[in-house]
């Protein structure tokens, strides 16, 4: 049999596999930013009608499950497999999700870069021939992640310029082995990278040198020039770690300054004062299914390379001094 | 803020001593108020230092953690969290003055 790794981190699907469809909700922050009108449905109660955030969370999941589903006019039936995750403690804002839904399901901890590793999980699934049609999932909520993590939301602090704001949204994507549309054409698996960052309100400085890594990997491994793609995403450097990951890369030999774009650089405008951008697993999952699908489907786009980050980080390893490591996984996304 | 409402009290004529306790307990119960309505976190964007603090921001540290985890329950959510953010200057206040206090009866000085 073939090997389908490419070089040392990369696999190269067999076939494209099309993504049938997207499904994406956001907050009332998120929907107010520039890229607010792209996305399915904009929701203006973080409670979204529910008894705490957490299950508020959880409703954006499955509404963002049923988006998708309906959009490719597909029930939980059809699908042979389900991958998703979020930022919270064990997961619960899609485990309370999954409970309700009949389908196998594998719950991910990649951080911020949840919706990559799942589109890549998937691809490997579906090539693999373990699987006909798999749903994808992330989310992330501003007031579940800063309880968790940071502070009380109503205390009264100052945030970092270099501070980033969890993105309050979910999204979900189908993806298919036959069918039309954008397709994952393959994935290049990030390895965790610490730089030695120890400041929580400075996650861009810690996520560049992964999505770098990853991205110099993806490049060497395939060959491919950096101009192949019309663009590459990162999910959620922030304007700090944009720059900080262009200035790498330059160094590295690759200029990519006419095609990079990062999700939370593009999802807050700059007079909404979100510091250095978005963050979260949501960032990239709704930034890519609402923005850059529609983009790929009437072919604006036709190749994006989106580098999904994370800072894996928890309360109980930064207050205990640990420093910072981060993940960047990237996946290709091709108009065939 | 503190000032004018320490000269009012002082104007409505309590001594120097009493109107000092009042208007604490009144700052503390501004802080708490701007806190429930969900103001005091937008104050302290723009305050920042300047509401952080003042007695208004200590009010703030305990009320905003008890708002936050009320769905929790009482016990393990409000009471167990209610110090989160305020519990170490308590703990090391006053600690820091029982240090204060041993080193003032060492030093002969008696509490003044």
């Amino acid at each position: 049999m073939q090997s389908k790794k490419l070089g040392e981190q990369t696999y190269i699907f067999s076939h494209p596999l099309p993504i049938l469809s997207t499904g994406s909700v956001v907050g009332k922050k998120e929907g107010a930013g520039p890229l607010g009108s792209s996305f399915d449905e904009i929701i203006a109660d973080p409670l979204y009608g529910e008894k705490s955030w957490e299950l508020g969370e959880s409703k954006m999941v499955r509404r963002a499950m049923d988006l998708a589903l309906t959009k490719a006019k597909l029930t939980f039936a059809d699908l042979d497999l389900m991958f998703g995750g979020d930022l919270l403690n064990q997961l619960i804002a899609v485990n309370l999700a999954a409970r309700h839904v009949p389908v196998p399901f594998f719950g991910l901890f990649g951080a911020c870069s949840t919706f990559a590793e799942a589109l890549g999980l998937a691809g490997i699934a579906l090539d693999g021939g373990f699987a006909a049609k798999v749903l994808v999932s992330a989310s992330s909520h501003y007031q579940t992640a800063e309880r968790q993590f940071r502070y009380p939301t109503e205390l009264g602090i100052q945030r970092k310029q270099t501070a980033h704001r969890t993105v309050t949204g979910a999204a979900a994507a189908i993806i298919g082995t036959s069918g039309g549309g954008p397709a994952l054409t393959g994935i290049t698996v990030g390895k965790v990278i610490d730089a030695g960052v120890k400041d929580i309100n400075d996650m861009g400085a810690a996520m560049a040198p992964a999505a770098v890594d990853t991205i110099e990997r993806h490049f060497s491994d395939t060959g491919r020039k950096s101009d192949y793609y019309d663009l590459i995403v990162t999910g959620d450097l922030g304007s700090i770690g944009k720059s900080l990951a262009q200035d790498m890369l330059a160094e590295a030999g690759y200029e990519i300054k006419n095609n990079y774009a990062d999700c939370g650089v593009l999802i807050y405008a700059p007079e909404q004062d979100m510091h250095a951008g978005g963050s979260g697993c949501a960032c990239s999952a709704t930034v890519f299914s609402g923005y850059f699908y529609s983009q790929l489907i009437t072919a604006e786009l036709q190749r994006i390379l989106l580098v999904s980050t994370g800072a894996l980080l928890s309360p109980t390893s930064f207050q205990q001094g640990e420093t910072i490591p981060a993940i960047a996984h990237a996946v290709s996304i091709e108009k065939v | 803020m503190g000032q004018i409402v320490l000269n009012l009290f002082i104007a409505n004529k309590f001594s120097t001593e009493d109107a000092t306790g009042l208007t604490a307990t009144v700052m503390v119960a501004i802080g708490a108020l701007l806190t429930g309505l969900g103001w005091y976190d937008v104050l302290g964007k723009f305050a920042g230092a300047g509401s952080a603090v003042p007695i208004t921001g200590f009010a703030n540290s305990i009320v905003s953690p008890a708002l936050e985890f009320k769905r929790e329950g009482f016990v393990l959510g409000v009471g167990a969290r209610m110090f989160a953010v305020a519990g170490p200057v308590l703990v090391y206040g006053i600690l820091t003055s029982v240090l204060v206090g041993v080193v003032c009866f060492l030093a002969g000085t008696g509490g003044g």
